[in-house]
């Protein structure tokens, strides 16, 4: 478990950062580490240089006012704990404690969470389910990346190899809108066989206005399950209604299999999954 | 004179915390890799990536030619060094031994074979050098299923083992008389079983130091080791042919082992073949991912069970045929663990008359499979525990009723089991088998099971019992060591125990803890049997200079063997100290009375020696008795009459999800029987342990191989071990019924909660889906299996 020999660099600004990244092509931002480095003691990642932004200002701090804004540093651990999260976004506090162990939690970062783009991680799927966009900023300054387009194949995503995600923004919630993540953990490395996060927004009608659900841990990314979305808007948000977009959760999909779970049973999972979503997301509306 | 005091509490029985965890949680311990010595280099391993292939050519130039290189070795360079030994062969049939060469020479076996080693100036330097060696291989068939493994045209491993097959044991009665027995049982039953493979995973991985002394030709080896005179004798005798007294091995503090470190491993000899080939210390420590390659597993067997039954639950007849995986080579003891460990076994707490056991141990192209916590024996509680639930469910009897209506009864003991095991010492299986049915509340269990399935609930309950008894403390040498049972060596135990000149007392014991507590267990009993302060003793163990020769510790077996020596060895220094007594006392030896560190004559307990007055005056030494020798210590060597046999029963309650296949534990209620309880906190934590391990084996763990030989299991992102939300809160009781093989009526508690618990589980589970016509699952029981097996069936 020796990695390969790399350079390091601590920059204090996001410029500094991404100046270090410019001048050095294989070189990677090193953020809580809990995936970079373990990749690169069984040398399946070998950069030549760490860029860490652990003394970088301004990446860490959630704000709240109106839309949501959270540092790309922030921990799993400060979103779990946040009181204002859980007002405004009880769904992003609840899947932090869901992440891996209080270990990781305690050192794992949100922005690496998105920037990784592991297809079994749990926040992929919340930020697709939240219409999230992260900010990145290059040499070229800065960009808004909605996640939809930051997430393009399993640990990749559409950053460009100098971009640093500083931020990553959440619109206000319109209406009444409950929200749950459901994960079905796997037994050795606890992230998502399956996870759905969704949310939901009711009219005043009583009907479905808007609905988000997205999957994680059965495809190569995280990804919407439009078909399950589609069968919920403009019908009220009940047993039927949650049944029928279950139904669905996997069409369109193509989903993973391994020797612990077969794609087979990972389409059964999204269905279930899906209306434990739904019915907690239902529960939450109040 | 101070006024009589009271008799101060004993601790024997006292739940106290372990003395050495202070040290070990909080990072003041001294494990292998915290050992520093100047000069020290750094080895790294070259391993083979593929599991069965011809060595064609080994170009190390390059890796030569790198910064903080001392030297590269291959296969080669070490073909004139033994092979390790196989020291626990199966008794009274021919074994085809192939054990691994320190560095593979021409053909590799399996994935993780080590083929060359660099030796370098740090772990880093080493690492890449070794990854700078080129090897090139012409890949071979490669085959990692046992079954499979022994069918014609199957790759063959070696030469000398025509159809991979390592041996063929049997044991019981002649197939034949089973046979009939079998034909003529009224209720009948076949089932094949799968016992998963698994990897041990000890928190500490393995890893060695090698340091040679040119000036005296003396090596020292630090090695992560459960047995650490056994690990000097087979690399000095059997393997570098190195006189035994120029090697002292050194176990630090060790971070578990579960069996997994009894075995020599290549990296022992290697690493002192290389302080004397560099001049230099050398240290090896494999990382997690070698460890998962290239330690010993454990489990892996299949086995097919036909069972005969009467309608009234008594089994009358059991034929067991197994193939063993033993792996790419022979580990140190791996044939004995699948025969006289299981197969000798199989009759559990139940009296079977008719019984034939059929093993064939077997190599692939896999890792070695040796002893793992409970080492045979799980592997045989699963057999017979499975029957039980399969006969139940023919015959439609409770489980509960099938146990009962077969348990050996406690009149019967000894009881001779008839299939070549030692008689079991002493047990009361009822009682036990009722406390835990009382404990869990089985009757109303069984009504809200049948009310959920009348309902349709969609949560399915599920009960499983686990009726186990286990063999611990296993000796005596006559036994073991001879032919039939074929260990070829002693298995006793020994400890020295000294009261100094301040009556300060040091224990030297062969035993030694690689994380169960002998440092508070030993000291509760010396404290408790002569008297002394527990503050005041120290047990020194670990090292072969200064503690004599012990086998090391496995099988449950350090208290009840090293604990009487120790035992043994205090109640000479009473008898000296009496006999002491008697002289200062002016009075005869056999009027002293010896209490709570004390000798006084009988009647007069004011005037009394204390122990450390006569630890005093035996060292001082002006005023002895004609004939009496100076100090006041003594040494026992205690090879034991018979083994002993805990037992108990296990409940485990499940609930599965009927639309997925997850399974919640509810509940999980342990009686064990243990014998006496010295300290009945660490009794807990073993049987904890014990139980987390074995539920995982029915639930989380399996190492699985693809066909070509690659470990895909092989982090541990991929082979479930449990987190502490995946294991229930244990509800434990026991009774206690002592064993009459040892002064302190113990029995061994290391590895009951594992060979229990994974039955106990495994029912519950299959349990729940019985009414779906489930009889039987293998493990791991993952949700998705759940989920096939409780789907409709279709076609
Ligand atoms: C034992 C364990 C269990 C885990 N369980 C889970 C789980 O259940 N669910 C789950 O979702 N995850 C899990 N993880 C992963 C954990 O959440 C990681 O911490 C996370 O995925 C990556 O965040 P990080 O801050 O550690 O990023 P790092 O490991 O530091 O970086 C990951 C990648 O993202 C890049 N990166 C990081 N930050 C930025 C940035 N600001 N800008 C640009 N690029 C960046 C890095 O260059 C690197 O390529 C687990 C990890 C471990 C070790």
């Amino acid at each position: 478990m020796f990695p390969n020999q790399f350079d390091y660099h601590r920059p204090t600004t996001v410029a500094e950062a991404v100046g270090v990244l410019q001048q050095n092509p294989d070189a990677k931002v090193l953020a809580g580490g809990h995936s970079l480095l373990p990749a690169m003691k069984l040398r399946l990642a070998a950069p030549s240089a760490l860029v860490d932004l652990s003394k970088v200002e301004g990446l860490t701090g959630i704000s709240t006012n109106g839309s949501v804004v959270i540092g790309a540093m922030t921990t799993y651990a400060e979103l779990r704990d946040s009181a204002a999260l859980k007002a405004a976004l009880p769904i992003v506090p609840e899947t932090a404690y869901h992440v891996g162990d209080p270990q990781v939690q305690a050192v794992g970062t949100l922005g690496g969470s998105l920037a990784h783009a592991d297809p079994s991680a749990d926040f992929t799927a919340v930020a697709l389910a939240l219409d999230a966009s992260v900010k990145a900023v290059g040499a070229d300054g800065d960009r808004t990346i909605p996640a939809e387009e930051l997430f393009v194949d399993l640990f990749t995503t559409s950053l460009a190899p100098d971009e640093v995600l500083t931020e990553i923004h959440i619109p206000a919630a319109t209406g009444r809108t409950g929200m749950a993540y459901e994960k079905f953990r796997h037994p050795a490395s606890g992230y998502a066989v399956v996870g759905v996060a969704a949310v939901v927004s009711v009219g005043v009608d009583g009907t479905v206005a808007q609905a988000r659900i997205a999957v994680t841990g059965a495809t190569s990314k995280a990804t919407r399950a439009t078909a399950a979305e589609q069968a919920l808007v403009g019908k009220p948000l009940s047993a039927d209604s949650i049944a029928a977009a279950a139904a669905v959760a996997n069409q369109g999909l193509e989903l993973n299999g391994d020797h612990y779970a077969s794609a087979e049973y990972r389409a059964h999972l999204l269905g279930v999954y899906t209306r434990r979503a739904l019915e907690r997301a239902a529960a939450s509306l109040g | 004179m101070v006024a009589a005091q009271e008799a101060p509490a004993k601790l024997v029985g006292q739940p106290l915390k372990r003395r050495e965890d202070p040290r070990l949680i909080t990072g003041a311990g001294n494990f292998l890799d915290d050992v520093k010595l100047t000069g020290l280099c750094h080895a790294a391993v070259v391993r083979s990536p593929y599991a069965h292939a011809r060595i064609v050519g080994i170009d190390a130039e390059a890796a030569r030619r790198m910064p903080g290189v001392v030297a590269v070795f291959t296969g080669e360079d070490l073909a004139e060094v033994n092979p390790l030994p196989c020291a626990w062969q199966a008794g009274n049939v021919q074994n085809n031994v192939n054990t691994p060469r320190l560095l593979a020479l021409g053909e590799v076996h399996q994935v993780g074979d080590p083929v060359a080693v660099v030796v370098a100036e740090s772990a880093y330097l080493a690492t890449d050098a070794a990854a700078a060696v080129e090897v090139s291989y012409e890949e071979l068939p490669v085959v990692v299923d046992a079954r499979k493994a022994t069918e014609p045209g199957a790759p063959q491993l070696h030469d000398n083992a025509p159809n991979n097959v390592v041996m063929n044991w049997t044991c019981g009665k002649e197939a034949a008389e089973v046979d009939a027995a079998l034909a003529a049982a009224p209720v009948r039953v076949n089932q094949r079983v799968v016992n998963q493979r698994l990897i041990p995973t000890a928190m500490e991985p393995r890893g060695s130091i090698g340091r040679y002394d040119e000036g005296t030709g003396e090596y020292t080896l630090w090695a992560t080791s459960q047995a650490p005179h056994v690990h000097r004798l087979l690399t000095a005798a059997f393997v570098l042919g190195v006189p035994e007294q120029k090697i002292r091995v050194i176990a630090p503090n060790v971070g578990g082992g579960f069996g997994s470190k009894i075995f020599l491993y290549f990296d022992m000899p290697l690493v002192l073949w290389l302080s004397k080939q560099t001049g230099r210390p050398v240290k090896f420590f494999e990382d997690r991912s070698e460890n998962y390659l290239h330690t010993t597993h454990g489990r892996d067997h299949i086995t097919d069970i036909e069972v005969g039954a009467e309608p009234d639950g008594r089994i009358t007849a059991l034929k067991v045929k197994t193939w063993a995986n033993l792996g790419a080579y022979l580990s140190t003891i791996a044939p004995g663990i699948p025969t006289t460990l299981y197969g000798r076994m199989v009759a559990g707490c139940y009296k079977i008359p008719n019984i034939h056991v059929d093993v064939t141990g077997v190599y692939t192209n896999t890792a070695m499979v040796d002893a793992y916590r409970g080492a045979g024996r799980p592997e045989a509680a699963f057999v017979i525990e499975r029957v039980c639930d399969l006969v139940a469910a023919e015959t439609g009897l409770d489980p509960a009723e099938v146990r009962r209506r077969n348990f050996i009864q406690p009149e019967d003991f000894p009881y001779d089991s008839g299939i070549g095991m030692l008689p079991y010492d002493s047990g009361n299986y009822e009682l036990a088998l009722d406390r835990a049915m009382e404990n869990v509340g089985y009757a109303a269990l069984r009504q809200e099971q049948a009310a959920r399935r009348a309902n349709g609930s969609r949560k399915l309950l599920g009960v499983g019992l686990s009726s186990y008894v286990e063999v611990c403390g296993v000796a005596p040498s006559k036994w073991i060591g001879l032919a039939g049972e074929g260990w070829g060596a002693g298995l006793w135990e020994s400890a020295n125990v000294r009261v100094h000149l301040t009556g300060k007392t040091v224990v030297t014991t062969g035993s030694l803890p690689h994380g169960q507590g002998h440092e508070t267990t030993f000291a509760q009993l010396v404290a408790d049997e002569l008297g002394v302060p527990y503050d005041d003793i120290q047990i020194e163990h670990s090292d072969t200079q200064g503690t004599p020769f012990g086998f090391g510790s496995y099988g449950s077996r350090s208290l009840t063997v090293g604990g009487t020596a120790i035992y043994k060895s205090v109640a000479k220094v009473r008898e000296k100290a009496k006999e002491l007594a008697a002289h200062l006392l002016e009075a005869a030896p056999e009027d002293i009375v010896f209490e709570n560190g004390k000798a006084f004559v009988r009647g007069t307990p004011d005037a009394s020696k204390t122990i450390q007055d006569l630890a005093l005056a035996a060292h001082v030494a002006y005023d002895l008795p004609p004939g009496m020798e100076p100090t006041l210590e003594a040494t026992t060597f205690y090879d034991p009459p018979n083994c002993t046999f805990p037992f108990g029963t296990h409940v485990c309650v499940v609930e599965v999800d009927r639309d997925t296949g997850e399974i919640d534990l509810l509940r999980y209620v342990a009686v064990d029987d243990v014998g006496n309880v010295i300290n009945p906190l660490i009794v807990d934590g073993q049987v904890h342990g014990g139980i987390a391990q074995g539920l995982a084996q029915a639930l989380y763990e399996g190492a699985v191989y693809d066909d070509s030989g690659e470990l895909i299991t092989g982090t541990m992102n991929d082979y479930a071990i449990p987190r502490a939300r995946m294991v229930p809160t244990y509800e434990l009781d026991r009774t206690v019924t002592p064993s009459p093989v040892n002064p302190m009526g113990a029995k061994g508690a290391g590895e009951a909660g594992t060979i229990a618990s994974t039955p106990a589980v495994a029912n519950a589970v299959i349990d729940a889906l019985a009414h779906l016509g489930v009889r039987h699952l293998d493990m791991p029981l993952t949700p998705e299996k759940l989920w096939r097996a409780m789907a409709p069936k279709t076609g």
